[in-house]
């Protein structure tokens, strides 16, 4: 099969609130998908139930044929250091603030069984420099960092072990419009590079219009629309989606 | 056979080829589209009803029809912009034909990715990315050497009157002539099988429109299905080989 | 020995059997499960944390009638903590108690490992203050044992990572974390990193114990125990570059001692039944 993950039947209730309803949903190698709605709309809920860290109540998700629920937490954990990647909305859940910006994106290399400090730090400085940070400051501290390089930095450290499935909650949520811009187009050559597959959770429809390839649109915990981004996006069908798209573009 | 895999043609199809896969590059089928606005009290807006037009390879079909006929939206209906309320439309690719209207979005990519090209009106900009690299990525896309793309698509630029010193800059700041000449040679530029082109001269001046028919004409030769809308009806006169009606819907309820 | 000689009202070794017991199963696994920390129910002791409680719990649970037992602080045995556990073990075991390395069949240590090759048959008992290698880089507990059931320790390296790049070498110069038999990562406990290569095939049993953490590990013998390093910086363990001033040994580790108001500096084994069975310098006068 060719599908890297594949979610099927995925139900989620919180007391009467649906998290998520009866949700499906399959990601390709080098596919791009966006998950966009309101707050509350269940998407969070989405991405972190696909990537094992909640499980469903009912439902399957597959990577690479194996249900990800029932792999075991060592066998997940595995997959989290090695095939996937996770950026945090906020750069402080995913970096060590304590660790250098060099042992920030070492980590996931030593953690693979790299060794080799001179090795770890080329590759470093390599990273750093793709995300756009000055490597003379390998050595400084993220707390040092703005928000929008702490953002880089997040992501240098995710992708250094090149990951196949990159999950995405809301990358550029807390970030400077200027600042977003910039951060995008990063994301959007870099995934174009390492032919990524990326699951992006995000509100922002103009993010999802330049990074993705597919779009899943979600209201109360279920998918009320999808397909191509620019069909989604030019011709909505469902009424959430009008509401979405119409009171976005007019912005 | 790995051999003859090596034959196979990075350009458009050659017509010979093209002839043998079938009479048709791009054709619909009783293709409808309304729009239903759910926002206006569920409204629905009837646009095209029953369109069934056939483009041979080599062939540059020009639509016509007063303003607010529906000319782009059939345009987006063929790229699969716009989803199609009923019917079809059938596009030859990798030797079968596709229906882009019920087609998987990962299979739409492909068909854009080597068979189907769209040169809207306006130039959607990506911010930070240079006129060069534009151009270049839709070939990169298709796998030619990143050198290779960038030196054609410098070359394309160049003919398209684009000076080599802007090439390195983002689009966003120049004129709408001059992003409307880097959309021209980002779509000219794979040598898609089927070209779509929305007033594809609106805002260039004699010389460019000049370079934009020559360009027209070589793509047909090289056996390019186009199906266009021109505005301007000398340069409509000059490429198109015949013209398609789209007739206005009488306003339903 | 005789029941006589034990100090009166107290069972053997001070424990009561049932502790010793719980104590024993957790040191029988701990040793099955070389470098994995098992949890035990420490008892109160009559001196308190941090003087070697979680030490002197694992000897009391292992001592026989017939062993003798030598208690070394920072390599000497005649310091204080020394001392008083010496005598406490001679009044509720009365077992006999020797300075001599190789006379010993238990050795209770805090902060060194003696100088003298250990041999089969002997058990080293170590005095653990903090057993979590990762307590500094990692502060919540269930992420500690997560990362230890999984393996995972790639946060040690960042550690050895940031020393480097900081200082350009690593700097932990005492409890310097090891890997044992290419599993779990262990705290040595506060040796100096020159005595980590002695951890590696030792002949004799290691025994480590946390009386305030309430855990106890092993390191059965002749196991492998690695310290970290990466390949283009290896592990180098720190000797002061000079002599004992009393018996010249240039092999031992060293304690520096400021001998005036001047600052001036002597060097001496730390290792005190080491230095003493050497023969002593003939020119002591400088």
């Amino acid at each position: 099969m060719s599908e890297l993950l594949t979610a099927e039947g995925l139900h989620l209730h919180f007391g009467k609130v649906a998290a998520l309803d009866d949700v499906a949903l399959e990601i390709h190698p080098g596919e791009v998908v966006a998950i966009v709605g309101e707050s509350g709309s269940g998407k969070t809920t989405l991405l972190r139930v696909l990537a094992g860290l909640m499980p469903p109540q009912q439902g399957q998700v597959l990577y690479a044929g194996e249900d990800v629920h029932a792999m075991g937490e060592a066998a997940r954990r595995r997959l989290m250091r090695s095939d996937w990647g996770f950026v945090h909305q906020n750069p402080r859940d995913g970096l060590r603030l304590r660790v250098s910006a060099g042992g920030n994106v070492g980590e996931r290399l030593m953690a693979a069984g790299a060794r080799h400090y001179g090795n770890i730090r080329a590759e470093a400085t390599e990273w750093l420099k793709r995300v756009e940070i000055d490597p003379a400051r390998i050595d400084d501290m993220p707390l040092q960092f703005s928000g929008g390089m702490q953002q880089r930095l997040q992501i240098a450290r995710t992708l250094v072990t090149r990951p196949k499935l990159v999950f995405m909650d809301e990358p550029t949520g807390g970030l400077d419009v200027s600042v977003q811009a910039r951060l995008l187009d990063l994301i959007r050559a870099l995934v174009a590079d390492l032919g990524l597959a990326v699951l992006i959770v995000t509100h922002d429809i103009a993010a999802a219009r330049l990074l993705a390839h597919r779009m899943l649109v979600m209201r109360r915990g279920q998918v009320v629309e999808q397909g191509l981004t620019d069909r989604v996006l030019d011709d909505p069908q469902h009424p959430y989606t009008q509401l979405l798209v119409s009171s976005v573009l007019a912005a | 056979m790995s051999h003859q895999e090596q034959g196979r043609p990075t350009q458009p199809a050659a017509p010979d080829r093209a002839a043998a896969l079938g009479p048709h590059a791009i054709r619909t089928e009783g293709l409808s589209k309304d729009f239903t606005l759910h926002l206006q009290g569920g409204i629905r807006i009837p646009v095209l009803r029953g369109v069934d037009l056939a483009v041979a390879p080599g062939e540059c079909v020009a639509l016509a029809g007063p303003s607010g006929a529906g000319k782009s939206t059939l345009m987006r209906c063929l790229y699969g912009n716009y989803g199609a309320g009923s019917g079809h439309v059938w596009v030859r690719h990798d030797g079968r034909e596709v229906d882009i209207t019920s087609a998987d979005a990962r299979e739409v990519r492909a068909v854009r990715r080597d068979t189907l090209g769209y040169v809207s009106q306006f130039l959607r900009v990506i911010p930070r990315v240079a006129t060069q690299q534009i151009v270049a990525e839709p070939l990169m896309a298709r796998g030619v050497g990143r050198e290779e793309a960038m030196a054609h698509a410098a070359a394309l630029l160049k003919r398209l009157n684009l000076p080599a010193k802007l090439h390195g800059l983002p689009p966003a700041t120049f004129s709408g002539g001059e992003q409307q000449r880097v959309n021209l040679a980002r779509g000219f530029a794979p040598g898609y099988p089927v070209l779509l082109l929305d007033e594809p001269t609106a805002s260039l001046d004699a010389a460019n429109r000049d370079v934009v028919v020559a360009l027209i004409a070589e793509a047909k030769r090289a056996g390019t299905a186009i199906i266009g809308i021109f505005h301007d009806t000398e340069v409509r006169d000059r490429v198109a080989d015949r013209l398609f009606e789209v007739a206005p819907m009488q306003d339903a309820a | 020995m005789t029941e006589a000689s034990i100090e009166a009202g107290y069972n053997f070794g001070y424990l009561d059997e049932n502790t010793k017991r719980m104590i024993r199963r957790a040191l029988l696994k701990a040793v099955a499960v070389p470098g994995y920390q098992v949890p035990f129910g420490s008892r109160e002791m009559p001196l308190p944390y941090g003087w070697g409680t979680g030490g002197i719990q694992v000897t009391a649970s292992i001592i026989g009638a017939d062993d003798t037992l030598k208690v070394i602080d920072q390599g000497a045995d005649d310091t204080t903590n020394a001392v008083s556990i010496r005598r406490f073990f001679n009044r509720v075991t009365g077992v006999a108690t020797t300075e001599h390395t190789a006379a010993a069949t238990i050795i209770q240590t805090r902060h060194r490992v003696p100088e003298a090759k250990l041999r089969e048959g002997q058990v080293l008992v170590y005095q653990v203050p903090m057993p979590e290698p990762l307590f500094r880089l990692e502060p919540r507990v269930a992420e500690t044992k997560r990362m230890h059931a999984l393996a995972d320790y790639g946060l040690m390296h960042v550690k050895l990572y940031e020393d480097i790049a900081r200082h350009g070498a690593a700097t932990t110069s005492y409890n310097y974390p090891v890997l044992v038999n290419q599993r779990y990562l262990m705290s040595p406990s506060p040796i100096p990193a020159f005595d980590n290569p002695k951890l590696d095939r030792m002949p004799a049993l290691q025994l480590f114990g946390a009386g305030r953490e309430k855990r106890i590990y092993a390191v059965p013998p002749w196991t492998e125990v690695k310290s970290l390093d990466f390949e283009d910086h290896p592990f180098q363990p720190a000797r002061a570059d000079a002599a004992c001033v009393i018996c010249g040994a240039r092999d031992s580790y060293l304690d520096e001692l400021i001998v005036d108001d001047s600052g001036k500096r002597h060097f001496v084994c730390s290792d005190t039944d080491y230095c003493a069975s050497r023969p002593p310098v003939q020119d002591a006068a400088a």
